[in-house]
């Protein structure tokens, strides 16, 4: 689900050495016990279990380091939290479409000169926007840091936000929203699935944005957005690579240091109404597969009552998929063969109240209904009996085995440590999600789902697909979902 | 047990993380050929305790032959059932251990590939099973026609996304009777006619010593990588290596073909046969493509199509360098309305720039970002796989990497104009838009 929750700048082409990864929950984790041995100077910093190193500037910036010397390479990322769970109807998607207008400019480097400073120092650049954050980063050889941090530090304070880049740059927007969203039968499915979800909750705003508000942004919309949400007290920078924190440190403090803090709005609650009962969605689009998608009302860390409530959810989703030997391939799709094929998601990351999303395809000859009865029955049977402990310790497993695995990556480690912060749970979350993951047992697995698994707190969508006939005239299908 | 396995990886961690030196910016690759012909590349990275491992043949789609689907069939059953062991054993092996399997057909290579942690144990319970699955698959009647019924459904899933048909539209044209014409997943037709006894024949003749390279990325020194490629490569009959494909013929003449669709853009695909991997034109070809449209944010196709008309989210353009001439393409995705321009502007710039090739400023450019980048590409243990098996299965040199930056910065603005006239045909190209009434 994560892919259609994001929404980014550029998406680069095809190679025909395209390894794909095998598709993971986010389970995260942590390696106790292996602090690189900080040297603590006379700076606001500390080193956690993690290695990483936190800082604050006068104005309230964050910045955090993790150094990593196996390459000579740096990820820099800024986070500001505001995203599409900040907005509210009528200018859906703004968060996203003034992450674009941050590459049209500022009186220094006026547009194309961001990207055309890092292309030449050899960087690969890229942001993206979420419900809680939006994001902006700069992968680099690590000498190179510092021209990352002048030009963010530029472009957090000095928009110029021109109208021709706007007009311009607005109908990109609109784009990408018929790439990604408007032509794909699956993405249409899950925004208006998510989108009857929720009545209240700002989390059933597509992040993208409805495309009439896309069509009636104004730049006075931008520059207020941009005013109200671009402050030094609202960014955390995450550095991951082959650097020295303190270095980065007073690097940081040189150019993010002038920005003045600004008043931050009041973020309400704006928390969802209790649902009453089930709700059902029909949607209608040119497809040649359908799909039935379900999403169940779960807690997550920062709202949970109970706080292994969200560790419970997250292996109850390892169970159901977790890969090949995970109950719905095994079930659905290779013994009952009712799927082509299914999966299950959750992330206990998030700063409201989320979807447990149940999806699947069936297989040729199965109906939509006999494939959702066999999805809610994965759930019965979760609620109905405990897990056995061989399905537990593979998905604890799993989540050892990742943890190793994300620190191939310093990008998988700034990512993690920026999205914690920017949901509110702190990167020292870190250091006791696998902990927490490894704690969960077979009765808060049951316990779980026998409390959310609930008929009347779930959504269910059916995609049912118009034909695709070249014979017919397209315009057949106006009207539909445009 | 496992419980404690896992504690114990723990501490392994730590103390192999505690004592670690950092990776040296040019890789140290080893190669080696086992005794039945198997061509094996290592690189040690003990940074972390873990190990990528992959085994890639000359036994993608090219190979099909008259049944199309079959290498792609083929490829995803071999974990279906191996040795004794059914689909759920298979993946239970592999998932209690925290290892991750993978395979995958493609037009030129079908691969295996398993990350694992290097913990003896675990890495043990990945290896015995990756070796199976690699060496004694049992192609189950049951398991082929699930597959089958699941590629039928992939070939609806594709059918319903525009930049799909475009793609397969546009390889069909640009390819005639060339192999690299097939889709991977192949047609409705000879998915549904593919029979067990050419999966196993074809599984028979590909997946052989002689026709394989095995990678070894992860934290393991060069016993350990020669004993485990012992392993793997005993568990391969020697075969023999396929055959090289034939050559790809030049297109007689410029076509465009109109696929009516229901979509809100339309997709634009626009190109002709390419270059080869190790091609003698490679480095003029990507570094002169890199200022056209393969250079992110810069290019010249995003500046003007995107930057300057706002006409599109994606816009690019690539050589696929592949066992045979791969394609050249260039592609846009926009309103059915604004089709056409974007299609005659791009048409423009590309024979602008093949006329007149990138200016000083625009060269110099692509060169700082491609060499100044190249660290990026070999960072991590994943990049490192995908190099190394680009490297062993295409031949190259084995001072590729060493060499690359030299070799960029060697290519001049006339050098770049010269290989974009010699290998570009303005004149015979594919154009294909899918969307709109067509």
């Amino acid at each position: 689900m994560q892919s259609r929750e994001r929404s980014s700048y550029h998406r680069g082409p095809h190679a025909e050495m395209k390894y794909s990864q095998l598709c993971h929950l986010v389970l995260l984790t942590l390696l106790l016990a292996l602090a690189p041995l900080a040297t603590h100077a006379n700076v606001p910093a500390n080193a956690s279990a993690q290695g990483v190193h936190e800082f604050t500037l006068s104005n309230g910036m964050r910045i955090l380091v993790k150094p990593d010397n196996r390459a000579p390479v740096v990820v820099s990322q800024i986070w500001y939290g505001v995203g599409s769970a900040h907005e509210h109807g009528g200018i859906t998607g703004i968060s996203h479409a003034l992450e674009h207008m941050m590459f049209k400019g500022t009186a220094r480097y006026p547009a194309g000169e961001f990207s055309r400073i890092i292309a030449e120092q050899g960087g690969r650049e890229n942001a993206f926007t979420s419900r809680d954050y939006t994001a902006y980063y700069q992968l680099l050889a690590a000498d190179r840091l510092e021209i990352a941090l002048k030009l963010e530090a530029d472009r957090m304070r000095n928009l110029t936000l021109p109208k021709d880049e706007f007009v311009q740059e607005m109908r990109v927007v609109k784009e990408e929203r018929r790439l990604r969203t408007e032509d794909n039968p699956n993405a249409l499915l899950f925004e208006q699935v998510n989108a009857t979800a929720w009545l209240n909750s700002p989390y059933g705003i597509p992040v993208i944005g409805w495309m009439t508000d896309i069509e009636h942004y104004t730049i006075a919309d931008m520059r207020d957005w941009y005013d109200r949400w671009y402050a030094p007290n609202n960014a955390t920078l995450v550095v991951v690579g082959d650097v020295d924190p303190h270095a980065v440190y007073r690097m940081a403090r040189r150019y993010f240091g002038p920005i003045k803090a600004r008043e931050l709005p009041e973020i309400k609650p704006r928390t969802e109404t209790r649902q009453l009962g089930e709700r059902r969605i029909i949607v209608r689009a040119p497809a040649r597969v359908p799909a039935v998608l379900m999403g169940y009302k779960v807690p997550v860390l920062p709202t949970a009552g109970e706080d292994w409530e969200p560790y419970a959810l997250l292996v109850a989703a390892g169970i159901l998929d977790g890969g090949e030997s995970a109950r719905l391939a095994r079930t659905l799709v290779r013994e009952q063969e009712l799927a082509a094929g299914a999966g299950a998601g959750y992330s206990p990351f998030n700063r409201l109240d989320t979807l447990f999303m149940l999806s699947a395809s069936p297989s040729q000859g199965t109906s939509l209904a006999d494939l959702e009865a066999a999805l809610t029955e994965s759930l019965e049977r979760l609620k109905r009996e405990p897990v056995s402990e061989a399905e537990l310790e593979r998905v604890k497993a799993q989540v050892v085995a990742r943890e190793v695995y994300r620190l191939d990556s310093v990008e998988g480690q700034a990512m993690q440590i920026g999205m914690l912060e920017k949901v509110g749970l702190g990167w020292r979350t870190l250091d006791e999600i696998a902990e927490r993951v490894r704690a969960v047992t077979a009765e808060q697995v049951q316990a779980v789902a026998q409390k959310y698994f609930d008929v009347d707190r779930r959504t269910v969508g059916w995609l049912e697909p118009l034909p695709i006939d070249p014979d017919n005239p397209p315009s057949t299908f106006e009207g539909h979902l445009r | 047990m496992k419980q404690l396995g896992s504690m114990r990886i723990l501490i392994g961690i730590l103390l192999v993380l505690l004592l670690i030196a950092p990776v040296h910016a040019n890789p140290a690759i080893e190669h080696w050929e086992t005794d039945n012909g198997l061509k094996v590349y290592f690189m040690p990275a003990p940074a972390l305790p873990m190990l990528d491992l992959r085994v890639v043949f000359r036994a993608g789609s090219a190979r099909d032959g008259d049944a199309p689907g079959l290498a792609r069939l083929t490829n995803g059953l071999l974990n279906t059932g191996a040795g004794d062991w059914d689909a759920d054993t298979i993946a239970e092996r592999f998932e209690s251990v925290g290892a991750q399997f993978g395979s995958d057909a493609l037009r030129d290579m079908a691969h295996l590939s398993l990350r694992t942690l290097t913990e003896a144990d675990w890495l043990e319970t990945a290896l015995d099973t990756f070796t199976t699955v690699l060496g004694d698959p049992r192609f189950p009647e049951r398991d082929l026609e699930r597959g089958r019924r699941q590629t039928l459904v992939a070939l609806d899933a594709e059918a319903q996304r525009p930049g799909s048909v475009a793609q397969r539209t546009f390889f069909e044209a640009v390819f005639g009777d060339h192999p690299y014409a097939n889709v991977p997943l192949g047609t409705e037709a000879s998915v549904r006619a593919i029979t067990r006894e050419q999966v196993v024949g074809f599984h028979r003749e590909f997946y052989v010593a002689r026709n394989g390279v095995l990678v070894l990325v992860g934290g393991i020194d060069r016993a350990q990588a020669e004993a485990i490629a012992g392993r793997i490569s005993a568990a391969l009959p020697e075969g023999r290596a396929a055959a090289p494909l034939p050559e790809v013929p030049p297109l007689t003449e410029s076509r465009t073909i109109r696929v009516p669709f229901p979509s809100a853009q339309a997709h634009v695909l626009i190109g002709q046969p390419g270059m080869r991997r190790g091609d003698e034109d490679y480095f003029p070809l990507f570094v002169g493509n890199h200022v056209l449209g393969g250079g992110g944010f810069t290019s010249r196709l995003f500046e003007e199509v995107r930057g300057r008309r706002g006409l599109a989210y994606s816009v690019y353009s690539y050589f696929m360098p592949m066992e045979a001439d791969g394609p050249f393409i260039m592609g846009v995705q926009t309103q059915v309305a604004q089709a056409d321009e974007a299609r005659q502007v791009m048409q423009e710039i590309l024979a602008e720039y093949r006329e007149k090739g990138p200016s000083s400023t625009e060269l110099r450019a692509s060169r700082l970002n491609i060499t100044g980048g190249f660290p990026l590409r070999i960072a991590s243990n994943s990049s490192m796989m995908d190099n190394l098996a680009m490297m062993g299965f295409y031949g190259l040199p084995l001072d590729y990497l060493e060499r690359f930056n030299e070799r960029v910065e060697s290519v001049n603005e006339r050098t770049i104009r010269d290989a974009f006239q010699r290998r570009l045909d303005p004149e015979r190209m594919v154009t294909v838009i899918v969307g709109g009434e067509g």
